[in-house]
């Protein structure tokens, strides 16, 4: 065996991988912008009132927490057909991942929000705010800056699950390294740089996280 | 229970701004209110003092709703404020029923409970705009006004982690008066504050009473101030009414045992 590199190999390939990160990006972006929002709903889903839809939210949380994301990848592309609903390898891998780290974000928000002292809801209720107010003007916004580190974890976390989008064809970073080992008979370079470009888009992005976070903090005056 | 017992409003000739009438209140098998009856009149301040765990803030939680009530009927200005009217006799109130009675109340807690990611000035005015839908300028007005009475203009643009636990309390008082509330409820508070701030605090409520027809109900555990500025004392005991009276005759000459133990207890620990 030997550790043979090549340089012009690496040249040559180094721009159609950095197309293929764009895509990467749009994946984890829209992937988390679903995850975010529907999190949210998630978690507030749970705190209803009405006891079957708590029982209902938290039964599905659990379940997508317990099965591998690769598997509710293929079934939402493979399955979906079947039920009429046919979508492109974009779509269901968005909606795949975004639907899986919902589940996940929705335990953060949860924790966030239960971390709110039980004096802010009664002061809520001695000013008479509406249950929607409560939430969106008191409770979420405190719930909120504890919650960056963890929806920081997982923005880390959907990027670097984006790989397993290949397996339906969407041409990602992981997708690109394969087509082109395939076609030149060498997986050395171009593994070797997907792992460089994750590891340079994921170890700054924790910093930033916090940054972010004390700034939302100063911000907020807390 | 039967509620026929119970009028769905009261006459205007025995129209109390607030009545407590039998209410119980327990938690799971401990009883913590015992049939209590209270009226509060118009324009009075009542306070009340007990030993810990006598039920007070209790008492208080319920008339803000935070609390459910497990027996008999609150009313709020002669009409009730844990129950609302249904083909002719009382039920349980909804939520929408709630909303609207609570409207006539206000409280302040002992650790404040200002909304931490707001100005002084922004907790005051987030009910107005919200709740009663003030236009913000209407709304920035009545609470500067506020603001200046309880002596913290200056302060308005200031979130509360910048603001030491008296000028707190001030800003919730405004806060809570921000709401044009009819009862107004004080759960020690200052009970959390430095001795030297507690002064503060207390003088705002002197002027309130002083200078605003507000019926005001209060827990504290400042003799005091509760017999300087009180029209009725109620000594709890127990999730009972032990004894009550006007603070001279409660201070000065209690009748009961309970009340002599607990007022010597108290002199004894200032
Ligand atoms: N949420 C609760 N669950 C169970 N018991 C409670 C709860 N809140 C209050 N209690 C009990 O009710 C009694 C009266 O409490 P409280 O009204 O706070 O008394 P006080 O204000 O006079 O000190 C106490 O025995 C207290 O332990
Ligand atoms: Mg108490």
């Amino acid at each position: 065996m030997s550790f043979d590199w090549k340089w012009d190999f690496t040249w040559e390939i180094l721009p159609r991988l950095l197309a293929a990160t764009v895509n990467t990006l749009i994946a984890a972006g829209a992937g988390y912008a679903i995850a975010v929002v529907l999190g949210l709903v998630l978690a507030l889903a749970q705190r209803t009132p009405w006891k079957p839809l708590t029982l209902i939210v938290r039964e599905f949380v659990e379940f997508i927490r317990s099965t591998p994301l690769v598997l509710q990848i293929f079934f939402v592309f493979y399955v979906g057909p079947q039920f009429g609903i046919r979508l492109s390898p974009w779509t269901s891998g968005m909606i795949a991942i975004g639907l899986h780290y919902s589940a996940y974000l929705s335990e953060v928000y949860r924790a966030g929000i239960d971390a709110v002292p039980r004096g802010q809801w009664e002061a809520c209720r001695a000013i008479n705010l509406s249950t929607r107010d409560t939430y969106f003007r008191v409770i979420i916004p405190q719930a909120l800056p504890p919650s960056i580190a963890g929806m920081g974890n997982y923005l880390v976390g959907i990027f670097k699950d984006t790989p397993m989008l290949s397996v339906i064809g969407v041409a990602e970073l992981m997708h690109a390294a394969n087509a082109i080992g395939a076609e030149n008979y060498r997986f050395l370079e171009p593994y070797t740089l997907v792992g460089l470009i994750f590891l340079a888009i994921s170890l700054p992005t924790a910093g930033l996280v916090r940054l972010f976070e004390g700034w939302v903090r100063r911000k907020m005056g807390m | 229970m039967d509620m026929s017992a119970y009028p769905l409003e009261l006459p205007a000739d025995d129209r109390p701004m607030v009545r407590f009438m039998n209410v119980v209140k327990s938690y799971g098998r401990l009883v913590v209110l015992d049939q209590l009856n209270l009226d509060i009149a118009e324009g009075e301040m009542v306070t009340v003092i007990g030993p810990s765990g006598s039920g007070k803030t209790t008492v208080l939680r319920m008339l803000m709703t935070l609390e459910t009530i497990n027996g008999g009927v609150i009313y709020i200005d002669g009409k009730p404020l844990t129950h609302m009217e249904r083909n002719g006799v009382l039920v349980p109130a909804d939520e929408r029923h709630i909303r609207k009675m609570r409207a006539s109340i206000g409280m302040c807690f002992q650790h404040f409970n200002l909304f931490p990611h707001m100005t002084a000035l922004q907790n005051c005015m987030e009910g107005p705009v919200q709740v009663l839908g003030l236009s913000k300028a209407e709304a920035r007005a009545r609470s500067e006004e506020l603001l200046t009475l309880v002596g913290m203009i200056d302060k308005k643009d200031q979130h509360p982690s910048r603001l030491s636990g008296g000028q707190q309390q001030r800003v919730a008082i405004a806060r809570a008066l921000a709401m044009r509330p009819k009862v107004m409820l004080f759960d020690e508070v200052t009970s959390a504050l430095d001795p030297e701030v507690i002064g503060e605090v207390t003088n705002v409520i002197r002027k309130l009473v002083a200078e605003h027809n507000l019926t005001m109900l209060m827990v504290t555990h400042q003799m005091g101030f509760a017999r300087d500025i009180s029209d009725r004392i109620c000594f709890f005991y127990r999730g009972k009414i032990e004894e009550q009276g006007p603070p001279a005759a409660l201070f000065g000459n209690p009748q009961k045992e309970r009340t002599k133990q607990f007022l010597s207890a108290v002199k004894e620990a200032d």
